[in-house]
C-alpha cells in the first residue's frame, strides 16, 4: 500500500474526513461513568484477551483491561463516547484506538466522541505509551471490547422484537432485523443494553475483517485535526486555573550538583515576581524525582523568566563536575578496543577472525541527543489538603499518579492526573520530573502552580539518549563471504538513572539492535564492554536502535565497498537465508517485551521490505552526477523497516537529500495515513540527528542552549520527497511498532547515500561539517 | 497604559512593558492558541501576524505592538475556515499538532505578501518554522494548496 501526499490524492480524504465538532453534546457522560448509557450491573472485569496471538500487553504494569463499560458509553441521543487511555503525543493513537472499538461495535464514526482518560490504570490497565506498542497490544483487546457492545446492543434489539440474535445485526449505529425490515439505533437501546451482563469476551465472534469499514483504510482524520488548526487544542502549557502562579526553575547545572546558596533580591525587584523559594531536590540517580533548585514564582511566565535571569544562585557542582563529552568519548573508544562481557556467542569468532581472509573493522560514535520535543516539559498542579490534581503532558500517566503519591506522601486515590495533549513526546515525556516539580510548589504556596521549562531548561536537564561508540570486525574469506563479525557496544546504559554502579547495559537494551542482529554468519560474538553514566540517560524514540542499527547497516555498506558488491546484494546476503533467527546463547534475550513465538525475528520479513523498497524506490536506478543511494534495513519494535536514500554533496560540501523511500512491514494495520506520517517524520527526525544531533559536556555542564546550538532539520533542508510504502500483512500477521522504528534505518541510509555520492565514509556523527573538505 | 488590538479586540497593560508578546497573550489575555518553542525566535511556533507581517511573539515586547493590530491563530477565521486552516485539515498536516498554529500563521503571511509561491520560495519562507515531528512535506503541499485555492 501508498499513500502519497501530493494535494490531489489528499483531497479525497477531505471527502471522508470526520467533523467531529458537529457532534450533539447532549447527553454526555458524567466524569467517566455512565449517564443513561451502558450502565451495567455485575461487576465483571474480563483481563484475558483471546487472540490468535499472545502479546505482552498483560506483562505490562497493571495490565489489560477488556471491559466496555469502561470504555464505551451510549448516551439516549446515540452519541457514543469512546475512552482513549493512551497518551496523544502526534501518533495517532488517540483517535486509532477508539477507532477500533467504533469499528467492532458498528459505530458511525461520525457520532463519536473521544474522550481522554485520566491516570488510573486500575480502572483502564496500562497506560504507557511508549515502545511503540499501542495498537500491537490493544488491537484485540479493542476489538473485543467493541463486539462485547455490539453484542450487547444487538441482544437487547432482539429481546425487544422476540427475534432469535441471530437474526439481527448492528449495522452503522442501528440493529436491523432484515427480515421485518425493523431498525432501531443504538441511542435507543443503550438504557436495556445497559441492563445485560457483559457477554464472555473469549466467546465474542469479531468482524471478518473484509467487511472492515475504518480499520486498514487510512480515510480517518485525527479527532483533534480541528482544534490544532484552529489553536483550540489543549496542550499540557495550555492549562489555566483560578488564581495561578506561574514558575521557571534554576536547576543544578551538573548531574548531581545541590544548591549550596542563593540571593533572591534582584529577583524580586522585577515586575511581576512574587516569589522565591527552593525546591527540593534527589540525590542522583533517583529516577525521575526533580533535581531541585531554586524556582521563581510570577504572575506570568514571562516575569518568572526575567526574574531567574536576575537571581543569584551558587552550586555544589559534586562529583560529575569533570564530565567533559572529548575525554568520555576516549574513553568509550579504549573499551571498545578491549573484550567485554560477552552477551552473544555462535561460533568461534576471535578465530575466524585471526584466519579470515581479510577484516574489515568499523568504529561508530554517536553522541548524546535530546529531544526537544516542541512543547518543552510543563505541568500545572494543583494540591488541596491531602489531595492533588495534576494536568500534564505526559507519556505515562499511571507512573506519574504512583510517583506523585510517594512524592507527596498521599495515596494514590488522592491523586488525580489530567492527560492533556503532549506538544511532542519522543520519550522525554515519560519521565515524570516536571510535574513533580509543579506539585511540590503547589504545595508549598498553596496555590495551583504552572512549572515551564524553556529551552534552555530542556536542553540542559533532559534524559539524554546515551552516547556510544560501537566496534565491529568482519572476517571475509577469499571468496569474500563474511565468516566472522564481532561487535563491541560501549554505551552508557538507560539503568544508571534508576540505581548507582551501573556499568552494563540493560537487556532491553542490548535487545535493541546488538544481540538480535539477524545476520547469518557462521562466527558471531557480540560484546558490551563497561561505561559508567555522568548524567541522566532515557529513552529516546528507538532508543538504542539508533547506534546500533547505525553501526551495523554501516557496516555492511562498508563490506559492499571492501568487495566490491551492490549494497542491496550485500545487505541481503548477510541477512541469509529466509528463517527464524534463534537466540540460544544469549542469556537473556529481549524481544521488545513480546513472546518469541507470536513476534520472532523473521528474516524473510527482512528480506521483504528490502526487496519492496528497492523496487519501489527504483534501487540501482541512475541518479545524477554527485548524487548517490543508500540502502539500510532494520527490525525494531518487532517491526521491519528499509529505507533508501538519495542524497547529494556540492563541492562547498551542502549536503542534499533528494529522495526517500521506506518500506514498512508494521504487520496488521489500523490507520495506514498515519503510519505514512510516522514515517514521514522519522526522516527528518533521522536526518536531524545524522546531520547535526550531538549533546556535549564540559565541566560537566551541557554546553547546547537552544535551537541555534542544537539545530534540528527545517524545511529548506528536508527531504524534498519521502515516499511512504506500507507492505501488506499476511492473513492474522499481529500488529507491530509504527511510532519509532522508521527512525533506525535512516542515518546509515544516509551514510552509505553519501559514501555512494563521494566516497567518503561517515563514522562519527554527527556530520557536521565533515563534507566541508 | 499600552493599548493594542488582538483579534480586533482592544486591549490593555499597565504591566512590565518589555513583557513579551508571547506572555501577555498567553498568560494574561488567555490566548493560548500561540505557542512557545524556544523564546529566541529560533522556532516560530509563537508566529502571529502584526499588520500583516508574520512577528515571533517571544521576542516582540508589548511596547513594541502599542497601537497596533496583532492577529493570533483565534482571531484569524471566525469559524476556522481560512483557506490555510482548511488546507491543512485537507492534507492532515499534523502530528502532535504543537507547531501548527506558528506554522499556519507563518503561512498566511507568506502567502499576504507572495499568493503563489513557488516550491524553493516555501521552503525559504517555512524555514524559521521548526517541526520536529517532521511535517515539512505535508506542510509544503498544504501551502501550495491554499496557494491555489481550496
Ligand atoms: S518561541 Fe518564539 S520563535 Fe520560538
Ligand atoms: S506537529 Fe509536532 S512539532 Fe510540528
Amino acid at each position: 500500500m501508498n499513500i502519497v501526499t501530493d494535494p490531489k490524492t489528499l483531497h479525497e480524504f477531505e471527502k471522508h474526513s470526520i467533523k467531529v465538532e458537529k457532534i450533539s453534546r447532549r447527553g454526555i457522560l458524567k466524569g467517566l461513568g455512565v449517564a443513561g448509557g451502558l450502565v451495567l450491573a455485575a461487576p465483571l472485569m474480563s483481563r484475558q484477551a483471546f487472540a490468535a496471538y499472545q502479546t505482552g500487553a498483560s506483562k505490562m504494569p497493571h495490565g489489560v483491561v477488556v471491559d466496555p463499560r469502561v470504555f464505551v458509553a451510549i448516551a439516549p441521543d446515540g452519541v457514543v463516547t469512546i475512552i482513549a487511555h493512551r497518551a496523544e503525543m502526534g501518533t495517532g493513537v488517540r483517535t486509532s484506538l477508539p477507532l477500533i472499538v467504533a469499528e467492532e461495535m458498528e459505530a458511525d464514526w461520525s457520532r463519536v466522541k473521544v474522550k481522554q482518560a485520566h491516570g488510573d490504570e486500575k480502572t483502564f490497565g496500562n497506560q504507557d505509551t511508549d515502545g511503540s506498542r499501542s495498537t500491537r497490544h490493544y488491537l484485540i483487546p479493542m476489538r473485543q471490547i467493541g463486539a462485547a457492545a455490539r453484542t450487547m446492543l444487538e441482544e437487547t434489539a432482539a429481546k425487544r422484537w422476540s427475534v432469535p440474535a441471530s437474526e439481527v445485526k448492528a449495522q452503522n449505529h442501528e440493529v436491523v432485523h432484515a427480515a421485518s425490515g425493523r431498525r432501531v439505533g443504538f441511542g435507543e437501546l443503550a438504557n436495556d443494553a445497559a441492563k445485560l451482563p457483559v457477554p464472555d469476551i473469549n466467546g465474542l465472534k469479531l468482524k471478518d475483517p473484509k467487511d472492515f469499514r475504518y480499520l486498514g483504510k487510512g480515510q480517518v482524520s485525527i479527532v483533534d485535526l480541528h482544534d490544532i488548526t484552529t489553536g483550540k487544542a489543549h496542550y499540557g502549557i495550555d492549562t489555566r486555573l483560578p488564581g495561578m502562579k506561574y514558575a521557571v526553575i534554576a536547576r543544578p547545572p551538573v548531574t548531581g550538583g545541590k544548591l549550596k546558596s542563593f540571593d533572591p533580591a534582584d529577583a524580586m525587584k522585577v515586575a511581576g515576581v512574587e516569589k522565591v523559594i527552593e525546591v527540593k531536590g534527589w540525590p542522583w540517580p533517583s529516577k525521575f524525582q526533580p533535581l531541585g533548585g531554586v524556582a521563581v514564582i510570577a504572575r506570568n511566565t514571562g516575569a518568572a523568566i526575567k526574574g531567574r535571569a536576575a537571581l543569584k544562585v551558587v552550586w555544589d557542582d559534586g562529583a560529575n563536575a569533570s564530565y567533559d563529552s572529548v575525554a568520555y568519548r576516549k574513553q568509550l573508544e579504549e573499551a571498545a578496543r578491549k573484550p567485554g562481557l560477552v552477551v552473544r556467542k555462535e561460533g568461534d569468532a576471535e578465530a575466524a577472525l585471526k584466519s579470515a581472509d581479510k577484516v574489515v573493522t568499523g568504529e561508530y560514535y554517536i553522541p548524546h541527543l535530546a529531544h526537544v520535543s516542541m512543547e518543552p516539559p510543563v505541568a500545572v498542579a494543583n494540591v488541596t489538603g491531602d489531595k492533588v490534581e495534576v494536568w500534564a503532558p505526559v507519556q505515562s500517566p499511571g507512573g506519574t499518579r504512583e510517583d506523585l503519591a510517594k512524592t507527596l506522601g498521599i495515596p494514590e486515590d488522592n491523586v488525580t492526573v489530567n492527560v492533556t495533549l503532549l506538544g511532542g513526546g519522543f520519550g522525554r515525556k515519560s519521565k515524570c520530573d516536571f510535574v513533580l516539580e509543579a506539585a511540590l510548589l503547589s504545595k508549598a504556596i498553596g496555590a495551583p502552580v504552572k512549572v515551564q521549562w524553556t529551552r534552555e531548561d530542556d536542553l540542559h536537564h533532559d534524559f539524554l539518549h546515551t552516547v556510544s561508540v560501537e566496534h565491529i570486525e568482519a572476517g571475509l574469506d577469499k571468496s569474500g563471504k563474511v565468516v566472522a563479525w564481532r561487535h563491541r557496544s560501549a554505551a552508557p546504559s538507560i539503568a544508571s538513572t534508576f540505581a548507582p554502579n551501573v556499568k552494563h547495559q540493560a537487556p532491553f537494551e542490548l535487545g535493541m539492535g546488538l544481540i538480535d542482529m539477524p545476520f547469518e554468519i557462521a562466527n558471531l560474538q557480540c560484546e558490551n564492554p563497561e561505561a559508567e553514566a555522568h548524567t541522566r540517560i532515557g529513552w529516546f524514540r528507538s532508543v538504542s536502535n539508533i547506534p546500533k542499527a547505525f553501526a551495523v547497516q554501516s557496516m555492511v555498506g562498508e563490506l559492499a565497498a571492501a568487495t566490491k558488491r551492490d549494497q542491496k546484494e550485500m545487505l541481503l546476503e548477510l541477512i541469509g537465508s529466509p528463517r527464524i533467527v534463534k537466540l540460544d546463547s544469549v542469556k537473556d534475550p529481549w524481544n521488545y517485551g513480546e513472546p518469541y513465538d507470536s513476534y520472532p525475528i523473521d528474516t524473510a520479513r527482512l528480506r521483504r521490505v528490502v526487496e519492496v523498497v528497492a523496487d519501489q524506490g527504483k534501487w540501482g536506478r541512475s541518479v545524477p552526477k554527485g548524487h548517490g543511494l543508500g540502502i539500510a534495513a532494520h527490525r525494531s519494535f518487532v517491526s521491519y523497516v528499509a529505507t533508501i536514500v538519495e542524497a547529494s554533496v556540492d563541492d562547498k560540501g551542502k549536503l542534499t537529500v533528494h529522495q526517500v523511500d521506506t518500506a514498512i512491514d508494521c504487520g496488521t494495520y489500523v490507520n495506514p495515513e498515519r503510519i505514512q506520517s510516522q514515517i514521514e517524520g522519522a526522516a527528518i527526525m533521522g536526518l536531524s540527528l545524522a546531520k547535526y544531533g550531538e549533546v556535549t559536556f564540559k565541566n560537566g555542564k551541557v554546553e547546547q542552549n537552544n535551537f541555534d546550538t542544537f539545530p534540528v532539520i527545517r524545511m529548506d533542508e528536508s527531504p524534498l520527497v519521502t515516499h511512504v510504502h506500507i507492505v501488506p500483512p499476511g492473513p492474522d500477521t499481529p500488529p507491530s511498532g509504527v511510532g519509532e522504528p522508521g527512525v533506525p534505518p535512516f542515518a546509515p541510509a544516509l551514510i552509505n547515500a553519501i559514501f555512494a555520492a563521494t566516497g567518503k565514509r561517515i563514522r562519527s556523527l554527527p556530520i557536521g561539517k565533515q563534507l566541508e573538505t | 497604559m499600552i493599548k493594542v488590538k488582538i483579534n480586533g479586540q482592544e486591549q490593555s497593560w499597565d504591566g512590565d512593558p518589555d513583557l513579551p508578546l508571547l506572555w501577555f497573550l498567553r498568560d494574561e489575555a488567555g490566548l493560548t492558541g500561540t505557542k512557545f518553542g524556544c523564546g529566541e525566535a529560533l522556532c516560530g511556533a509563537c508566529t502571529v501576524i502584526v499588520d500583516k507581517q508574520a512577528v515571533r511573539a517571544c521576542i516582540t515586547s508589548i511596547s513594541d505592538v502599542a497601537g497596533r493590530d496583532v492577529t493570533t491563530i483565534e482571531g484569524l477565521h471566525p469559524t476556522g475556515d481560512h483557506p490555510v486552516q482548511k488546507a491543512w485539515r485537507q492534507v492532515n498536516v499534523p502530528q502532535c499538532g504543537y507547531c501548527q498554529a506558528g506554522q499556519i500563521m507563518q503561512a498566511v503571511a507568506l502567502l499576504t505578501d507572495n499568493p503563489k509561491p513557488t516550491h524553493d520560495q516555501i521552503r525559504e519562507a517555512m524555514a524559521g518554522n521548526i517541526c520536529r515531528c517532521g511535517c515539512y512535506q505535508r506542510i509544503e503541499t498544504a501551502v501550495h494548496l491554499a496557494s491555489t485555492g481550496v
